[in-house]
């Protein structure tokens, strides 16, 4: 090393000269381009980029340069060390490339492989459809009330304006409870929930009631001794068949299609009167549009109203009740009712957890 | 009720080119439902009525064979061989001559038979395909009174006639007769009609024909009767009778059965024939005796009670009062004179005693409606002309009318009533137009209605009910739809979204849901292998159950589950996973629930004791599952489903209910006693879950190792509102420890003791592994498990972690015998 104040001719001093500059930088460059993998290149960087590399060793003959001529040598220095630093890091970048391109080549898998390690768990239709119709009530401000499956007989029949002798009570099916007093039935119908929110409650009421309800038929086809019916029942000021046509619209079209609507024909109720049965146009049903029996309806007769302590000249109310079995049947195109009832996997489980 | 709508057409005057289409919708409007359009098969070809001239009774077959000559309006007889007997020469019967083609596709030719050619054939109702009777030839009628050889059969037949079947509901009883129909159909159609009622009746005179005390008018305002002779026994009823029995599918017997069916079809009027020389002194309509007994016409020896109301005459009951006669009074083949009974009974004793009885007639059904009582003269009126007509048979003696109705009460009615509760703006005078084609007398007092329902609506009583007319003839089509305004809801409660989580969860976690009947028998309790004692088996049972074997309700989720399980086995099936979610029924001890009446609301006092006497029915969840919980796969082997699944779905439950589950080890069948799990919230037990037992497994026919969880939801305190934990964002510091400790340690308690003795600085603690067997020593195992230590508020020093974890470790030691393994 030289001493920092005397005076050189730069041109004298070897390794600052261009051409050493120079061919420093070409060797680097060669080197580096020759190495063929990224071992390879760690392996020569130490002699061009070391401390020991020509162009670092060169950046430090610099301080013996008089000040005249360190600018211009210092300029061309750094041109140098930034030329090779470069072509290491683009070299460096190009093998790194390549080895990433092989590897994940190597890792390639078959992603079309089944991963179906968890068991797929499904809940029963008959629930999942009857909390989408409890929600959509719930969403026209009703709350889902409930009752016992095993109920008084007085609320299964007698509250509901179907006395001791009325020919509808033979016509229910009913299973009754043992001793023959006990006034015990399986509920025949949600409608005793009806009875119990008017005991309970004051109006306004608007309750819809789903719930699970019994009558002795033998399980077939389309007949099961076990079934699911959801109720509905409003008592308010003012309410009139018009507004129960329109709740039942509405629940049609949520349920099958904007093009939905309900058909109604005169027909028998105890609880209400007048009353009507429903049918319902559903537009996707497997064998074409058409017009499907659904659930009963009327106006809340004023004698179940005074039985359950509202003034029916106050109030008036509306009810409708329908089998989600039966609206199962025809939403999801289920041909025997059996299916619904068997309990096997294969039905549920393509029904998912929630629909 | 069967309608055949030729029948119908006598009385509404439809108009041409009515379709069947439009009867179809008319009928559905009214709120008739059609049930079903019988349309009788097609017949092609010549079918005309034939007069038998001669009769050849050919012999030396295997049956007795004739070979008719048969008049077909034609220059010269056919010659028709025929295998029936019941027809004479001269009668007028239906011949399908050679090209005609009869339902099934039975052509007809000209063939040999018998030795003989057979040019035609002559019909039986059932070949003609109008009805089921088959054991003879359909006869007409004898030559005289029959249409003349050669005219086209066909309509005689019935077989251009639609027999509508119409669901007549329970309040309509009008609707259980042609006169019903017409009217109903007439006043919906806006068509004029004739009342089949407005006969005239005769003047008979004389005294009455029979002496008649009605003992209990509360239950019969009405009885009539007449008396009749001469009848003769053998007359046939018409060809037009049988046929409209037929299509209205009642069996024709004899004449004078015949006639009281039809008239009851006709005019909804149910009637009795007594052989009147059966009869032994005046008839009394009273209550039955302690002990008296009826054999009635169906051969039953009937027990009676107090509450059957009865005809009875010297010798004790003739008949159970609209239900069904009495045995000893029957019509037989010799009878020739009858008393013919039309009456008016008070619906739901009709009711009880078809209950009581189980005898569901035609006469009962439509009194227990509610019949017509303004028409039982006519009724005998109309009977008394048939059988005069076609029988022979003459009136003696004056009528028996019995009559103690009292006048109908009007009903005040407010003309503005239907536009309030239809919402459809029927004037006042449109209102009142619709009353009147109902039947209804109206007159007007001031801005109200008095209306009174005629005789044959008992079911108008309350303004309720004169909506409904109203609406229902206006039509149900013109309601507007308009969606009221709720007030605002509260949504769904706590346990209903709590039910519908825990649904959600175990669906999953994997689990397919599977309701089942809830109808159980001793058989299950003893699969499950229940105690005797086990109040389990404490049920409550069903009087009219589908099964004598399953008469109880259940008590538990498993015996409805399990079976679901070995259905889906049963059909090769082997990874399933069930869950049941649904109310059992607890025995005990119950009182009778009270049944007040309904005339208002029950009081306070009865209203509690009717809703207490109804049981409690906690709502349950239960799981079962068998073979694999995680199927074998390219990742490797499966994973069998083990007693540990199930009580894990017992914790997916209760963290989906928000609520702290601890298990320990329990007792209970129909668990394994070594893998049963007690599920336990708070201090309660809430559950059992693990194996069942090997011998529940055999007796349930289901493989070994099936594992059950059942829980009390219902028992689930409610959810707290959860309070949200501060994350601290210093770096953990993660320890391994080992700990040996007994066999029969639970490893709950090593856990618990662990994280009691760490204190807060423990964030999380996970057992990673399980280890028994050298060199872990006999008797020991080894519990491995990752600890997380982290502080709130600063970076843990390892020495600090290091102080925490010896903490827990002497802890452990303290509580469980747990030794650090070296």
């Amino acid at each position: 090393m030289s001493g920092a104040n005397d005076s050189y001719d730069p041109k004298q001093v070897a390794a600052l000269s261009a051409d050493s500059l120079d061919a420093a930088v070409d060797a680097a460059l060669k080197a580096f381009a020759a190495a063929g993998d990224l071992e390879g290149l760690a392996a020569v960087r130490p002699a061009h980029l070391g401390d020991r590399a020509p162009v670092l060793l060169a950046r430090r003959e610099l301080g013996a340069l008089p000040p005249a001529a360190r600018a211009d040598a210092g300029k061309r220095v750094n041109a140098a060390r930034v030329a090779v630093t470069d072509a290491y890091a683009a070299r460096l970048a190009e093998l790194e490339a390549e080895r990433d391109a092989r590897v994940l080549a190597e890792e390639r898998v078959d992603v079309t492989l089944p991963w179906d390690r968890a068991p797929r768990g499904a809940r029963h239709p008959l629930t999942t459809l009857t909390d989408r119709i409890a929600d959509i009530f719930v969403g026209m401000g009703y709350e889902v009330a409930e009752g016992p499956e095993l109920e008084a007989e007085w609320l299964n029949f007698d509250a509901l304006n179907t006395g001791p002798d009325h020919p509808a009570r033979s016509l229910a099916d009913t299973f009754f409870i043992a001793p023959e007093d006990s006034g015990l039935v399986l509920r025949t119908h949600t409608s005793p929930v009806q009875a119990r929110t008017m005991l309970e409650r004051n109006p306004p009421i608007y309750v819809v009631a789903p719930g699970r309800v019994y009558r002795t038929d033998e399980l077939d086809a389309t007949h099961t001794p076990v079934f699911h019916q959801v109720e509905g029942l409003a008592v308010d000021r003012g309410l009139t068949m018009a507004h129960l046509r329109g709740t039942l619209d509405q629940l049609a079209r949520i349920l099958f299609g904007a093009d939905a609507r309900t058909r109604w024909r005169p027909h028998f109720f105890p609880f209400t009167e007048p009353s009507a049965e429903f049918d319902v146009w559903f537009p996707e049903h497997r064998d074409g549009p058409r017009w499907v029996e659904w659930g009963g309806c009327g106006m809340v007769n004023p004698r179940v109203l005074v039985a359950c302590g509202i003034d029916p000249e106050e109030y008036t109310g509306f009810a409708f009740g329908m089998g989600i079995e039966r609206a199962l049947q025809f939403r999801s195109a289920v041909g025997d009712m059996r299916d619904i009832v068997e309990g096997d996997v294969r039905f549920t489980r393509a029904f998912g957890v929630d629909q | 009720m069967r309608v055949p709508v030729r029948w119908l057409a006598e009385y509404v005057d439809l108009p041409p080119g009515t379709s069947v289409e439009d009867l179809d919708a008319a009928f559905v409007r009214l709120g008739l439902t059609v049930e079903e359009i019988h349309r009788p098969e097609e017949v092609t070809g010549p079918l005309v009525v034939g007069r038998v001239l001669e009769i050849e009774e050919l012999t030396g077959f295997k049956k007795p064979i004739r070979y008719t000559q048969v008049d077909v309006g034609e220059a010269e007889p056919r010659g028709i061989v025929c295998g029936a007997r019941n027809f004479a020469a001269g009668d007028a019967v239906v011949v399908a001559l050679p090209g005609a083609v009869l339902p099934g596709g039975f052509e007809i030719a000209a063939r040999t038979t018998y030795d003989h050619v057979s040019d035609g054939m002559i019909c039986s109702v059932r070949e003609l395909g109008v009805g089921e009777d088959h054991t003879g030839i359909l006869v007409l009628g004898s030559a005289a009174d029959a249409p003349a050889p050669g005219t086209p059969a066909a309509q005689i037949v019935g077989l251009d006639d639609v027999v509508f079947e119409l669901e007549v509901t329970p309040d309509r009883g009008y609707a259980m007769s042609l006169r019903g129909i017409a009217r109903d159909l007439a006043g919906g159609l806006r068509l004029s009609w004739r009342d089949p009622a407005a006969v005239p009746v005769p003047s008979w005179t004389g005294a009455p024909a029979w002496e008649v005390t009605v003992a209990d008018p509360d239950r019969c305002d009405r009885f009539s009767m007449i008396a009749m002779e001469g009848l003769d026994p053998a007359a046939p009823s018409p060809w037009w009778l049988r046929r409209r029995l037929a299509q209205s599918g009642v069996r024709s017997i004899s004449l004078a059965v015949d006639v009281t069916n039809y008239v009851m079809l006709e005019l909804g009027q149910p009637m009795h024939a007594f052989d009147r020389d059966a009869v032994r002194g005046p008839i009394v309509v009273r209550r039955a005796r302690e002990g008296e007994r009826l054999t009635t016409l169906d051969g039953a020896d009937r027990a009676l009670t107090s509450d059957d109301l009865l005809i009875t005459d010297d010798t004790g009951p003739i008949g159970l009062a609209g239900v069904m006669g009495g045995a000893t009074t029957e019509i037989g083949d010799g009878t020739t004179t009858v008393l013919l009974e039309a009456a008016h009974w008070e619906p739901t004793g009709i009711s009880r005693a078809v209950r009581r009885h189980k005898l569901p007639s035609e006469a009962a059904k439509r009194f227990e409606r509610g019949t017509d009582p303004e028409v039982t003269v006519a009724a005998l009126a109309r009977a008394a002309e048939l059988l005069a007509g076609y029988g022979g048979a003459r009136v003696v003696g004056g009528p028996v009318d019995v009559d103690t109705r009292t006048p109908r009460p009007a009903i005040s009615f407010d003309p503005l009533r239907p536009a309030r509760i239809v919402g459809v703006r029927y004037s006042a005078r449109q209102v009142v137009e619709l009353l009147d084609a109902v039947g209804c007398e109206i007159t007007a007092e001031g801005e109200l209605l008095s209306v009174t329902p005629p005789s044959w609506r008992p079911d108008l009583v309350a303004p309720a009910d004169l909506v409904e007319e109203v609406v229902r003839l206006a039509g149900y089509d013109d309601i507007p739809s308009l969606l009221p305004t709720a007030p605002p809801g509260r949504g769904l409660s706590e346990e209903q979204r709590r039910r519908r989580g825990i649904g959600r969860a175990l669906a999953e976690a994997g689990y397919v849901e599977a309701p089942s009947y809830p109808f159980v028998g001793t058989a299950a309790f003893d699969a499950l292998g229940l105690p005797d004692d086990d109040p389990r088996r404490d049920v409550i049972v069903v009087r009219n159950p589908l099964s004598e074997e399953e008469p109880a309700l259940r008590t538990t989720l498993l015996p409805g589950l399990l079976a679901t399980l070995t259905r889906n086995l049963a059909r090769g099936l082997r990874d399933v996973e069930l869950f049941e979610e649904g109310v059992v029924f607890p025995g005990g001890v119950r009182r009778p629930a009270p049944v007040p009446g309904a005339d208002r609301r029950p009081d306070d006092e009865t209203l509690a004791e009717l809703l207490g006497a109804v049981p409690d029915q906690p709502r349950h969840v239960a799981v079962a599952l068998t073979g694999h919980r995680e199927p074998r796969g390219w990742w490797g082997p499966g994973r069998p489903a083990v007693w540990a699944d199930a009580i894990q779905a017992a914790r997916i439950v209760a963290e989906t209910a928000g609520v702290e589950l601890s298990v320990r080890a329990g007792e209970r069948a129909p668990w394994h006693p070594g893998r049963c799990a007690e599920l336990v919230v708070g201090d309660r037990v809430v559950g059992y879950a693990g194996e069942l037992h090997p011998r529940a497994c055999t007796a349930l026919d289901l493989p070994p190792r099936t594992s059950v969880m059942e829980l009390d939801v219902d028992a689930l305190p409610p959810r707290k509102v959860p309070v949200g934990p501060h994350v601290s964002t210093f770096p953990p510091v993660h320890m391994d420890v080992a700990l040996v400790v007994p066999l029969d340690q639970p490893e709950a308690n090593v856990r618990a003791a662990l994280k009691a003795g760490a204190g807060e600085l423990l964030e999380d603690l996970r057992l990673f592994d399980l280890y028994t067997g050298s060199p872990v020593p006999e008797g020991q195992k080894s519990l491995a498990y990752a600890m997380t230590f982290r502080a709130p508020d600063r970076t843990l020093t390892s020495e600090e972690a290091g102080t925490a974890l010896a903490a827990a470790v002497e802890a452990a030691a303290r509580a469980t015998r747990a030794v650090l393994r070296g």
